[in-house]
């Protein structure tokens, strides 16, 4: 019965040409197929900023390469990183928070699906507009190619004299336009989590993984703007002759600094939350508890988003702050390392005592806690600011950084995905490839980035094309490369995991992981309409509650309140 | 069959209400917009006195009363009118609502005028230094949003006239409203900052 079920939609969709079945996606506003658009035009990008960092490495591989032109390889670190940031972590976001605070939430869809899809497609011109820079951007007198000014587009190299021809342009209007999809599928976001609750879905009975997609989702409508503004003063300088950020007529090149940052830094807490949130989810279910400190994590949460607001100038200890300055930033800084510590706590006591079933998500949940520690560390390092006089700007800050996103995030989004593909396609993702892909990506990471610490303690600046031969540089460049390659493979492996597995995976059921959270009580994948009868809901854990009738969560709940 | 199993007894499913949907985006959509100008206005502080070349604030700009009258005033139309279409009184609505797009048409009017005024006789341009670059940047900011609203206010005039605006319509209206009442208040604010404090 169960299996006729999941069976259904596979059969149909087979009997659909393949021209029906593109026109679909154009057309759709449906939040799983929209979720699943984002998440898989990212791992697209991810593939392509990947290889342009795995390029980056043979190049640094040894000294005095000549792999690439130095021209080149200022084009392959900017896209590198503005893809990665933009093209790769908002929209995996966004396409995580579409496909399943719907169905944690218990309702039909979105709460604007029109405008969801209208934020995928901005989402998609933005980014297919980058990408054109490489072609676009000579214009008509033929300066520059993509663009090539570092992600953060520092003043006063993206004015008119130091940057000819069109790649800023091109930087600037492709990430206006995403940062338009960004702010209607935030916005839709919260819409969704706050108004379109099934009943008795109270917000401290919503998930976790709810409740950190509503607080990212409004840390990018408070943060993105001042993006848009610093792009938009940029557009002023550049073709109307303005001085926002022209030193000549008495500008600040500072200015620019503090507008990127103040967007900046809250949008690592964006990209990273995001990451806590299937964590959250994922560490419970394997370790048969329900989470440690349920209230605590949503007050630890809000506490970053609003932290993060008040550190930005710690990106800028380099350019001559006063000493009351520094001191601020530094000690917020450091403030932020306390809700987070409370998270990692939260998750480690979840673990306590549990009954840990080692799966795939769960072994990269593990990778995550044992990784972003160490990112957080080296974070709270960098917030000394003496420290950071020393450090910034080399390879030691693109070794914490990379820890952060790659070590914290990613593994958190590998998880994830491992954890919600059966849901989306009804089959379980191949077990012996995900290990492979486990131990080839996380050897490859530390090879790379653990090492990656000791080139910039050895002070090699980040942005180097080369470097001479005799510096000590040589064998760690090597390692370092070495990893990248490793990793590349690693995800070669989880991209071939999820093409077989669609056709060749375990069917998975309904609930493969016997897990707490509404969407596993709908079908694998979900009908159209997510659930035949909106749910009713008096728990945290409302399939512990089916489940276990004899004991539910809600007699202890009631009674805590 | 799942989810009569979910509903756990004593559950009152009827008292389940949720604010609405417009409204939590709409005011999300004004916070968005909130951190925008923000910036604009950190920006023109942050310049004030900077330039390196004339003109100043103070030599060329004048307090502009009567177009500030007409914008406030009209959040006030708009509140009425607002209100004349919950009472179903088509006709007050229509005028009130009328009047609040002519008020905001007589305030774009006096600012293109005041700009052609700064440009063409005071020589002051968005290249001319830093506080004509700041200055039309955040004005003109204000100004787009004022032109966006004009356009939501002229749509629903004539939806109201062709008979398709209907009780149905009642929360977009007042999101319409919520819309223009934070253009204005944003106005409070570059008043203020522009014209008082950077005079």
């Amino acid at each position: 019965m169960a299996s006729q079920e999941i069976a259904l939609p596979i059969d149909r969709a087979s009997g659909i040409s393949l021209v029906d079945r593109l026109h679909d996606l154009v057309v759709t506003v449906d939040h799983k197929k929209l979720g699943l658009m984002y998440i898989g035009t990212a791992l697209i990008f991810l593939v392509v900023a990947g290889l342009m960092a795995v390029a980056i490495r043979l190049q640094l591989a040894v000294p005095n390469n000549t792999l690439l032109e130095p021209e080149v390889f200022n084009r392959f670190f900017t896209m590198h990183g503005t893809a990665m940031v933009f093209l790769v972590g908002m929209p995996i976001i966004a396409g995580l928070g579409n496909y399943l605070v719907p169905l944690m939430v218990g309702t039909r869809d979105m709460a604007f699906p029109r405008l969801n899809a209208f934020g995928y497609w901005m989402f998609v011109f933005g980014a297919l507009l980058l990408y054109f820079s490489y072609l676009g951007a000579p214009g008509l007198n033929g300066h520059g190619s993509a663009p090539d000014v570092g992600w953060f587009a520092y003043a006063p190299l993206t004015g008119r004299a130091f940057s000819r021809g069109h790649s800023t342009d091109y930087w600037i209007l492709s990430l206006l336009l995403t940062s338009v999809g960004s702010t209607v599928s935030a916005i839709n976001v919260i819409a969704t989590a706050l108004t379109m609750r099934c009943p008795g879905l109270t917000l401290m009975r919503m998930p976790l993984f709810v409740w950190m997609m509503l607080v990212t989702n409004f840390m990018i409508i408070l943060a993105l703007p001042s993006l848009s503004a610093a792009q938009i003063m940029l557009l002023v300088d550049r073709y109307l002759g303005g001085h926002f950020f022209d030193t000549q007529a008495g500008g600040s090149a500072v200015l620019w600094q503090h507008f990127f940052w103040i967007f900046g830094h809250p949008e690592v807490y964006i990209l990273i939350i995001p990451g806590f949130a299937c964590v959250s989810e994922i560490v419970p279910v394997f370790s048969r508890k329900p989470i440690f400190g349920y209230p605590v994590m949503v007050g630890a949460t809000t506490m970053i988003a609003i932290i993060s607001f008040g550190v930005w100038a710690h990106h800028m200890f380099t350019v001559g702050m006063t000493s009351a300055g520094n001191t601020f930033f530094a000690i917020s800084t450091m403030l932020v390392g306390v809700p987070t510590g409370i998270k990692i706590f939260n998750w480690l006591g979840t673990m306590f005592g549990g009954k840990i079933r080692l799966e795939l998500p769960m072994i990269f949940c593990l990778g995550f806690l044992f990784q972003f520690l160490i990112a957080g560390l080296t974070g709270i390092m960098l917030a000394v600011a003496p420290f950071d006089w020393q450090l910034s700007d080399s390879y030691f800050v693109v070794a914490h950084f990379h820890y952060v996103l790659i070590g914290g995030l990613l593994y958190a989004i590998f998880a994830g995905m491992y954890y919600w593909y059966p849901k989306a396609f009804g089959r379980l993702l191949n077990r012996k490839l995900g290990l492979w892909h486990f131990w080839l990506f996380t050897i490859g990471f530390h090879l790379t980035f653990d090492t990656m610490h000791f080139s910039g303690l050895l002070g090699m600046p980040r942005r180097i094309f080369t470097y001479d031969a005799g510096r000590g540089w040589e064998t760690i460049n090597f390692i370092c490369s070495i990893g990248a390659v490793l990793q590349a493979v690693g995800v070669l492996c989880l991209a071939v995991n999820i093409l077989s597995s669609l056709k060749a995976g375990r069917i998975a059921g309904n609930d493969p992981w016997d897990a707490w959270t509404l969407e596993w009580s709908t079908t694998s994948p979900p009908p159209a309409y997510n659930f035949e009868d909106v749910p009713v809901v008096r728990s945290r854990r409302p399939l512990w509650d089916l489940k276990h009738p004899e004991d539910p969560d809600w007699k202890y709940e009631e009674s805590e309140n | 069959m799942i989810n009569e199993a979910l509903l756990p007894p004593n559950v009152a499913t009827t008292e389940w209400k949720l604010p609405s949907s417009r409204k939590v985006a709409v005011v999300c959509l004004i916070l968005t917009e909130t951190c925008l100008f923000s910036i604009f206005v950190a920006a023109y502080l942050f310049y004030l006195g900077k330039s390196l070349t004339g003109p100043t604030p103070r030599e060329v700009l004048e307090l502009p009363v009567l177009s500030t009258i007409c914008l406030l005033s009209s959040s006030l139309t708009i509140t009425l009118a607002e209100r004349a279409f919950k009472n179903e009184r088509e006709g007050l609505f229509r005028v009130l609502w009328l009047l609040t797009v002519g008020l905001a048409a007589i305030f774009l009017t006096l600012t293109a005028v005041e700009w052609r005024r700064l440009i063409y006789q005071k020589g002051l341009t968005i290249s001319t230094n830093l506080f004509g670059t700041t200055f039309y940047s955040l004005v003109g900011l204000h100004a787009s949003h004022v032109i966006v609203g004009l356009c939501l206010l002229l749509l629903v005039f004539i939806f109201s006239l062709t008979g398709s605006l209907t009780q149905m319509h009642r929360e977009r209206v007042q999101m319409i409203s919520w819309y223009w009442h934070f253009v204005d208040a944003v106005w409070v604010v570059v008043f203020t900052v522009v014209y008082v404090i950077g005079r």
